[in-house]
């Protein structure tokens, strides 16, 4: 089965679902999805709010699909993106008098370390104790949370709120002005992000190494990859990449770091990640795609539970899931 | 300490640690058996559910046997899908727990028209919290000696580190692997149905993380039910003892404690703590 035919046949199962639970409710799958389009693509704030939101969603999918073309799976996105949102929200602020040239690339450069950094921990349990990412990194989900907590109340937040201070206009990235929408510049990043990733995962000496990896681990190891070193700077540039999401949230909308801003986003981003059956430009349609539902929800909730969205996300992953099980008898 | 707060303390440490020794417990077997129990975090949800929804209508007996089955019910799709399916364990965990979350939203506006919490339910009063704390135990104690002295534990084992040794012996792989996630299922959702009667109602993400702590009990237990339980009730304490100490401990050590057993899994995953070796075939499908 090609990665389109497993995309379509999870698109075809979530939609099924979808339209039960729709019936279930009483309501018109027909009058349930044309809203949900009316008020997404069908105007100009709607249509800026999937752009808003698909952006975190296309930042953490490339970061799954980096990780997973690897044969890594890369579940801490939620502490990563959340420890980059802090550091931009703290560097930003710092920026103050400071020119935007300098400003900006800092507060990314800031936010991609930060995450990066969370995601060294699970990199190094894994190359040199042999731990499973998936476990680590759920772990340092629930850490990350805490530290963050812990700097925010030492001193990171505002005196008696749960948000840092804003950051300086010339960290700010440009909203696009879109019928009043949050959506900002920092889709142009996620798009550049996707370009660059499937440049050098297709055309590079490194590139070839991680999709060696994820093919044959054993075998890339005999074809000459530092297996160690590739995993860990696999999982590094994983983090790094969720760590931008607060290009969207803290630089492009809210101004600010604030306790939560931008979660959920990790996890959905597995969702995409298996979606776009783990290749970057695949991600943008795919992020696309949840964002536009995530923010559907809202608009259908006149109608139906906007829980259902939750729901139908889950079988997308499950479906996806299910269509890359190796086949009766394949060899594993 | 006098021995009114011991008490309270040690009671509060039995009724915290029913979900977490309960889902530790089925988290073992199931990865004992080599299927990754990623999904507890959704059984126990699901349990929580069911068991509200059992209670109201039947009182609390009903309610605990109707969470057991919620997620015992969890765990077989589960299973279909890992070892019938042959799809990733972890891919599935991730989308079991993301439809149990929104499943049980969608469910709670159907059954209480309300997208927050449950009508008070007939639960179990706070003296029962003892007596749930020991008859968790008392399960991972028959599940520690039904892995380690019963046929079918030695098969579950077979399977889990060597399932073509185990096929060659006759044993169905599939089979095992589904009644232990099945098995997993049930313990965890009686866990969750405790976190509905103790609470005397049902509230949206009831299980709250408690079931990735579970999986973090099982790996700290080095995937023996006895000392996964242990390190379960141990994670109850601590989480017992930042309550109490609430008014008392400052800020910077109450999120140093919250932090404690996943900081702790980390260490144990590190090997700081000896070796802590997973099932050989845990996430491998035959």
């Amino acid at each position: 089965m090609s990665a389109i035919e497993r995309a379509i046949l999870a698109l075809l199962a979530a939609m099924a679902t979808a339209s039960l639970l729709f019936l279930f409710w009483g309501a018109s799958p027909v009058e349930v999805y044309g809203l949900l389009l009316a008020r997404t693509w069908g105007d100009a704030y709607g249509f800026g709010q999937v752009l808003f939101k698909a952006t975190p969603l296309a930042l953490t999918g490339l970061a799954v699909s980096l990780a997973w073309r690897g044969g890594l799976l890369n579940v801490g996105g939620e502490g990563q993106l959340a420890a980059g949102s802090l550091a931009m929200g703290l560097v930003g602020a710092a920026m103050t008098g400071v020119p935007a040239l300098v400003a900006l690339p800092l507060a990314l450069g800031a936010g991609m370390v930060a995450g990066g950094v969370v995601a060294a921990i699970p990199a190094v349990l894994k190359v040199r104790a042999g731990a499973h990412e998936v476990i680590s990194t759920i772990m340092m989900n629930f850490v990350v949370v805490g530290c963050i907590g812990f700097i925010g109340r030492q001193g990171a937040y505002v005196e008696a709120t749960v948000h840092t201070a804003p950051i300086a206009p010339s960290a700010a990235i440009p909203s696009l002005g879109i019928a009043g929408s949050a959506a900002s510049w920092a889709v142009a990043l996620a798009v550049c992000a996707a370009v660059a990733l499937h440049v050098v995962l297709a055309r590079s000496r490194v590139g070839f190494d991680v999709r060696a990896l994820g093919a044959q681990a054993a075998a890339a190891e005999a074809g000459g990859v530092a297996v160690a070193r590739t995993t860990a700077g696999l999982l590094l540039a994983s983090g790094a990449m969720a760590g931008l999401v607060g290009a969207s949230t803290v630089l492009g909308y809210k101004g600010y770091f604030e306790d939560g801003l931008g979660s959920g986003s990790g996890f959905m981003g597995i969702a995409v990640a298996l979606l776009a059956g783990g290749r970057p430009l695949a991600v943008l349609p795919a992020a696309l795609f949840f964002a536009t539902l995530s923010h559907g929800a809202l608009a259908i909730s006149t109608l139906v539970p906007r829980e259902i969205v939750d729901v139908v996300m889950g079988v997308v992953i499950l479906a996806v899931g299910l269509s890359l099980a190796p086949r009766q008898g394949a060899a594993r | 300490m006098t021995t009114a707060l011991l008490v309270a303390f040690v009671l509060a440490v039995f009724r915290i640690s029913v979900p977490y020794v309960l889902a530790a417990v089925g988290g073992t077997l199931s990865e004992r058996a080599g299927v990754v129990a990623l999904g507890l975090e959704g059984m126990l949800l699901t349990g929580a559910f069911c068991a509200a929804v059992g209670a109201e209508a039947g009182g609390p007996a009903v309610g605990a046997l109707a969470g057991a089955m919620g997620g015992a019910g969890v765990g077989v799709i589960l299973a279909a899908c890992v070892v019938y399916g042959r799809a990733d364990g972890v891919v599935v965990g991730v989308a079991i727990n993301l439809i149990a979350l929104g499943g049980t939203r969608v469910a709670m506006q159907y059954v209480w028209q309300s997208a927050s919490s449950s009508p008070t339910i007939p639960g179990l009063s706070g003296g029962w919290a003892g007596a749930a704390g020991l008859a968790a135990l008392a399960v991972s104690g028959v599940a520690a000696a039904a892995l380690t002295r019963t046929a079918w534990g030695l098969r579950v084992r077979a399977v889990g580190e060597h399932p073509a040794a185990a096929t060659s012996l006759g044993i169905d792989v599939a089979q095992l692997r589904f009644g232990a996630v099945a098995l997993s299922g049930a313990l965890a959702g009686l866990g969750g149905a405790w976190l509905a009667l103790d609470n005397h109602g049902f509230v949206d993400r009831m299980s709250g993380g408690r079931g990735y702590i579970a999986l973090a009990a099982v790996i700290m237990g080095r995937w023996h039910p006895g000392f996964a339980a242990l390190a379960a009730v141990c994670f109850a304490a601590t989480e017992a003892a930042q309550l109490q100490l609430q008014a008392v401990v400052s800020g910077g050590a109450r999120e140093f404690i919250q932090m404690l057993p996943y900081l702790l899994t980390l260490v144990a995953l590190a090997g700081v703590l000896g070796r802590s070796r997973p099932p050989a075939a845990l996430g491998r499908n035959v």
